[in-house]
């Protein structure tokens, strides 16, 4: 008996259960991607330098106030380029009294004074520019990707982009009642919000006062993610899930940890949304926002919420929206495509290898259950131009068994038994066979690391599509031909 | 068994002079191509601009399109029908308006030419120009590594000759592929990109199973008085049966996908077409031709080293 024959039959046997396992249900378990399935795929550009250049035209009217209080007049001030400010005082008279003045402004170099003309420029240093390009960018890129699978209307979800949405957590005052918060009776720390609610039936509008602590703990400062789902306390309504950075993620550790039994509330632009009751430390970083949404403004808000939290402004860099029409005619022709390159293969090699021809098709099939399973393992999107690289695996796979058969051939021409032609044949082939697969992964890490959207899809389909055929040429085709020809019974010839 | 050859003994490697030629005429033929025509055409992947694929309701007239959308002043639209007689695409080159300003007066004025019918838009793209700029940077980076990656696994696997001239090969695969897009017109779009990195894996595979079979073969015992380059060419032609049978898979393959795969594949799969042909030839004409004379004139450099000495 062949080496291993029963661990690798359960080996192959757990394979296949474990791909159908992941593959069903088919339906939601591959992710399409927005060429296939229809949809809107936008890359922003933070703007960092804008932010830089507003945060210096602040600190250039501070300036000015500062030293006007200072009885100094200024002929002028201006920003120059984003980070400097350039100061023409009035006298060159008030000269020295303007030093005390600007040395209070830290983060800024003073140069090039002229004592004669009263001028002089104040550059921001560079740890500010890049602290700020920082807060600007926030998520270590200056790009924002906002994916929207099915939704159509294009125009609706960019005119959300630039909005501004404020997102802040603040505990409840629960010591100071309602009524007298109303009159106005509350500590300067803390103020009067609302909530709304909407009856279902008659559509009215109810306002819900809310004390609150004026000090925000947690903004949208600190999120990373914004994701829709449905309210599963509440049928009907939807929800928007966040997650926060790092820094948030501790902070709002620490705040549920410090106050538990006590109510948070979570406020967009001044209204109160819910202000539930921390019942323990929520570790981890997320938090869900409930309202009466409906599914448009749960996307709405969380769009609001990825691109709007932050400070610098935003422009498209990339937009590319699908019909939906469009994504179902890519899917059938991509379909189409694979099944007949597919069918072109299975037949070739059946007619020119016969039984093991047929060995190689069953491998060929095993080789896309287990790409497709691993696609939907690993959450990949399946996009057009990979689909084209499945179909391309399919021609790399079936080089695979040709090797091999060729080689079993050979050794059978120069005299060998079927049995010792197979060992030989597997043996000699197999080398080449990882030569080849290895560089070709190589090729396809690099793409799927270093590419974007389309060609990273590409890059993906095909690491996975020859890692499965690696897989199946190694422990499946060599597993057949065991169970064919290694038996007892004597065997005289190969089909092949 | 049906066997499409039988101890096949052609002289492959003798005949690589001839070879050279053809493959320095191939490659001067893509680069005056690509010189004569200013370079590649890239597409808006590439360039930056807005595409939109619109589908009429019945089959319009080009000179209808162009001059609804004349009147919008969004520079030199490019109009083409894109697969079905009903379908178009539009490409506008990069403008200062944005993205959904672009959309919104395309639409208006293809909906204000009453002969043109109901359309829908079933596709748009922009791309910014920052963008476009760093995809082009991408596709460059992309080639590089993939070659890089391939020079130092072979060298590592076989040895510096052998990387060094498989490089050379999949060099020259990746000239005709682009000289061939420049030859008939077609666009270096980010799919295309993604066959020309395919055919680089492809032209490499075939390289390596013809070296894999020269070292087999050098490892055993050889009969004795063969030259390196007899060797070559017994272990090209022991492969060739698989060679073919791989090509002519990948080449149905790629013919499928050229031919059912729609418009939208069609550049990707005219790509694999040329790079299938190329990348088979290259391993015998390019990587195994250059590895016998590079090897020959480093054996001749060594005996007239020798020579030279027994003469002192």
């Amino acid at each position: 008996m062949p080496r291993h024959l029963r661990f690798r039959i359960g080996l192959v046997l757990a394979v296949i259960a474990v791909s159908v396992w992941y593959l069903y249900p088919l339906k939601s378990s591959i992710n399409l991607g927005l060429d296939l399935q229809g949809g809107i795929h936008l890359m922003l550009g933070v703007e960092a330098d804008r932010h830089v250049a507003s945060q210096t035209d602040r600190a250039a009217e501070d300036l000015k106030s500062a030293l006007e209080r200072k009885g100094i007049a200024v002929k002028r001030i201006a920003r120059e380029g984003n980070t400097a400010i350039k100061v023409e005082l009035a006298s060159p008279q008030s000269w020295n009294d303007s030093r005390t003045v600007v040395a209070e402004f830290s983060s800024f170099d003073r140069r090039d004074d002229d004592q004669a003309a009263g001028t002089f420029r104040l550059v921001m240093n560079d740890r500010r520019v890049s602290q700020l390009r920082d807060d600007a960018i926030r998520q270590g890129a200056d790009q924002i990707l906002i994916q929207l699978p099915g939704i159509q209307d294009a125009a609706r979800a960019k005119a959300l982009i630039g909005k501004t949405a404020l997102l802040e957590f603040k505990l409840l005052d629960e010591r100071t009642p309602i009524d007298q918060a109303l009159a106005g009776h509350l500590p300067e720390t803390s103020e009067v919000l609302f909530g709304r609610e909407v009856d279902k039936q008659t559509k009215a509008e109810r306002k819900i006062p809310y004390v609150v602590q004026r000090r925000a703990l947690l903004t949208g400062a600190e999120l990373t993610r914004a994701e829709v789902s449905a309210d599963p306390n509440s049928m009907g309504n939807w929800q928007v899930a966040i997650e926060f950075t790092s820094t948030g993620t501790r902070i709002f550790g620490e705040v549920t940890e410090q106050n538990v039994g006590r109510r948070l509330a979570i406020i967009l632009d001044g209204t109160v949304y819910s202000a539930p009751r921390i019942n323990e430390r929520i570790p981890g970083g997320r938090a869900v926002i409930t309202g009466q949404f409906t599914v448009d403004d749960a996307r709405d808000l969380a769009i609001v919420l990825r691109a709007g939290a932050l400070p610098a402004p935003v422009v498209i860099l990339e937009e590319r929206t699908v019909g939906p029409s469009l994504g179902s005619d890519s899917i059938r022709q991509g379909l189409i495509a694979i099944a007949g390159s597919a069918i072109v293969v299975f037949v070739f090699m059946l007619v020119y290898y016969r039984l093991s021809g047929l060995v190689a098709d069953i491998a060929l099939g095993l080789n896309l259950l287990i790409l497709f399973a691993c696609m939907a393992a690993i959450r990949a999107t399946l996009t057009l131009p990979g689909l084209a690289g499945i179909a391309l695996t399919i021609g790399m796979a079936v080089d695979t068994n040709i090797l091999i058969f060729e080689r079993i051939r050979e050794e059978m021409r120069v005299g060998k038994t079927p049995r010792a032609a197979i060992e030989a044949g597997f043996r000699r082939a197999l080398r080449t066979i990882v030569d080849t697969h290895l560089t070709v992964m190589g090729t396809a890490v690099i793409l799927l690391s270093f590419g974007t959207s389309s060609v990273k899809g590409f890059g993906v389909s095909l690491f996975i599509g020859l890692g499965a055929s690696l897989f199946t040429a190694y422990f499946f085709t060599r597993l057949l031909f065991d169970l064919l020809y290694m038996g007892r019974r004597k065997v005289d010839a190969i089909s092949i | 068994m049906i066997e499409l050859f039988k101890n096949p003994n052609y002289d492959f490697i003798g005949k690589r002079k001839w070879a050279y030629i053809i493959s320095i005429a191939i490659t001067l033929i893509g680069l005056g191509s690509l010189v004569a025509k200013g370079g590649l055409r890239y597409d808006i992947d590439f360039t930056g601009g807005t595409l939109i694929q619109v589908r009429f309701e019945q089959p319009p007239q080009v000179a209808k399109i162009r001059a609804s959308l004349g009147t919008i002043q969004l520079g030199e639209s490019i109009i083409q029908q894109f697969g079905d007689p009903r379908e178009y695409i539009i490409r506008l080159p990069l403008v200062a308006v944005g993205s959904e300003e672009i959309s919104r007066r395309v639409q208006g004025a293809l909906g204000a030419e009453a002969s043109l019918g109901k359309f829908e838009i079933r596709r748009v793209e922009f791309v910014g120009p920052q963008v476009g700029r760093e995809l082009q940077l991408q596709a460059v980076y992309l080639v590089l590594g993939g070659l890089i990656w391939i020079a130092i696994y072979l060298a590592f696997r076989f040895d510096l000759r052998g990387g060094v001239a498989a490089v050379i090969a999949v060099l020259h695969d990746v000239i005709v592929c682009l000289g061939a897009l420049s030859l008939f017109n077609r666009e270096f779009s980010l799919p295309v990109l993604a066959a020309l990195l395919t055919i680089i894996g492809y032209s490499v595979n075939d390289t390596i199973v013809a070296y894999d079979r020269l070292r087999e073969n050098r490892g055993r015992s050889m009969p004795k008085g063969r030259t390196f380059a007899q060797q070559m060419n017994d272990a090209v032609n022991q492969t060739l049966s698989r060679t073919i049978l791989t090509s002519l898979t990948t080449f149905f393959s790629a013919a499928v996908l050229l031919f059912l795969g729609g418009k939208t594949l069609e550049d990707f799969a005219f790509v694999l077409f040329v790079g299938v042909i190329t990348g088979t030839y290259s391993t015998t004409y390019v990587a195994a031709a250059l590895v016998v004379d590079w090897t020959s004139h480093v054996e001749g450099r060594l005996r007239r080293g020798k020579k030279a000495v027994a003469k002192a």
